[in-house]
């Protein structure tokens, strides 16, 4: 199996979010910068471009040393139909709510195939 | 006659018949034990399904509580958000992955794998360590909730395309290749007795013909040996009657 050999790299976490989420999971240590200077994070306020966010969400996702993949919902819902396409198994794609939008699992789409798969 | 669906391009022979009817044992083996794979896969799947939809649940509360400290953070300290990103250099809180098997599927559940460093200097920050450290911690919580939720749903994402491959494979043998090998199975049957009938009829007829000549054979000799004196009789007859009794339908 060609999975089982990719995920055994894969150890870190990467985050698409606003400042404030930021702040508080990269307090928690999950920060990292590799030896090309990246950053496993994405910092998105107003301004940010919406290609932006979609470039460095194609990035994290083809990154292969990224487990898991934070990002908050509201720049999720931005970036939806590039989410909803997204079906892999690695990186694990998490939805999280922010400090300023509530979590609303009715958005989610992960959430979104299970409640299909429930109401078949 | 046979020509009832698709059918195997066999020659109707009695090994055929064997060979085939092995194939349709083997599948029909191979399909219930896919059946109760997928069936094993879609009870575990029911269950994780259940824990995803909690665990989505969960991760609202600890991420807004996570909000909370941060809010008390910033409160008691500023903006500290530039610091901790210049800050971040080299990943502390890393997970691991470990595997698990459900009836021949390899399942990734990840681990937290936190290394405690004292990499990060913010207790120079002034007022607020607390906060900050409170904070720190109850952002580790959430992640660890998280973590929990990203196996679980890594899970989900697998067991969900298993048990899909699972279901084509089981309606394919199902719907294909046993109708498929009951039809081959049914036309060499049908075949086979095809020339069984064929070849008691062409017996039967090489009797009758074999029947006709001995009679008819009876009957010159009996003409001939009023005919001819004893000595050549025999001569006569080895040569003639060997040739007329030949027959095109009888090939050897």
């Amino acid at each position: 199996m060609s999975t089982s050999v990719s995920y055994k790299n894969r150890n870190l976490l990467a985050v698409i979010g606003d400042e404030d989420s930021i702040t508080g999971l990269l307090l928690a240590g999950i920060g990292h910068i590799n030896e090309n200077q990246k950053k496993n994070f994405l910092v998105v306020d107003s301004k940010t471009q919406v290609s932006t966010i979609e470039a460095a969400f194609q990035d994290f996702t083809e990154r292969k040393d990224i487990a898991i993949l934070l990002i908050n919902q509201h720049i999720a819902e931005k970036i939806r139909p590039t989410v909803d396409r997204y079906q892999q198994a690695f990186p694990a794609l998490l939805e999280i709510p922010s400090k300023d939008h509530p979590y609303d699992p009715s958005k989610d789409s992960v959430l979104k195939r299970v409640q299909k798969l429930f109401g078949e | 006659m046979s020509g009832t669906g698709p059918r195997e391009n066999v020659f109707a022979t009695r090994m055929a018949l064997t060979n085939t009817k092995l194939r349709l044992k083997g599948a029909q083996t191979g399909h219930s034990l896919l059946a109760k794979k997928r069936d094993a896969l879609t009870t575990r799947f029911r269950a994780i399904l259940k824990k995803v939809d909690e665990a989505k649940r969960k991760m609202g509360r600890v991420m807004q509580l996570a909000s909370f400290s941060m809010a008390e953070v910033t409160y008691a300290t500023g903006d500290i958000a530039y610091l901790v990103q210049e800050q971040a250099k080299q990943a502390t809180f890393k997970v691991k992955a470990k595997q698990e098997n459900v009836s021949g599927v390899v399942l990734p559940a990840f681990e937290v794998d936190r290394v405690n460093g004292s990499d990060f200097n913010l207790t120079g920050l002034g007022r607020g360590g607390q906060q900050v450290l409170r904070a720190k911690e109850v952002y580790a919580k959430a992640i660890e909730t998280l973590v929990e939720l990203a196996s679980l749903q890594t899970a989900f994402t697998i067991l969900d395309e298993v048990i899909r491959a699972t279901n084509r494979r089981v309606n394919a043998i199902e719907h294909i290749v046993i109708p498929r090998l009951e039809n081959t199975i049914k036309y060499i049957l049908s075949e086979l007795d095809e020339m069984d009938r064929e070849e008691f009829f062409r017996l039967k007829k090489v009797q009758g013909k074999k029947k006709r000549d001995n009679a008819a054979r009876e009957g010159e000799n009996a003409d001939k040996i009023q005919q001819t004196p004893p000595e050549f009789e025999d001569w006569d007859n080895g040569s003639g009657d060997l040739l007329s009794s030949k027959d095109v339908d009888v090939i050897f």
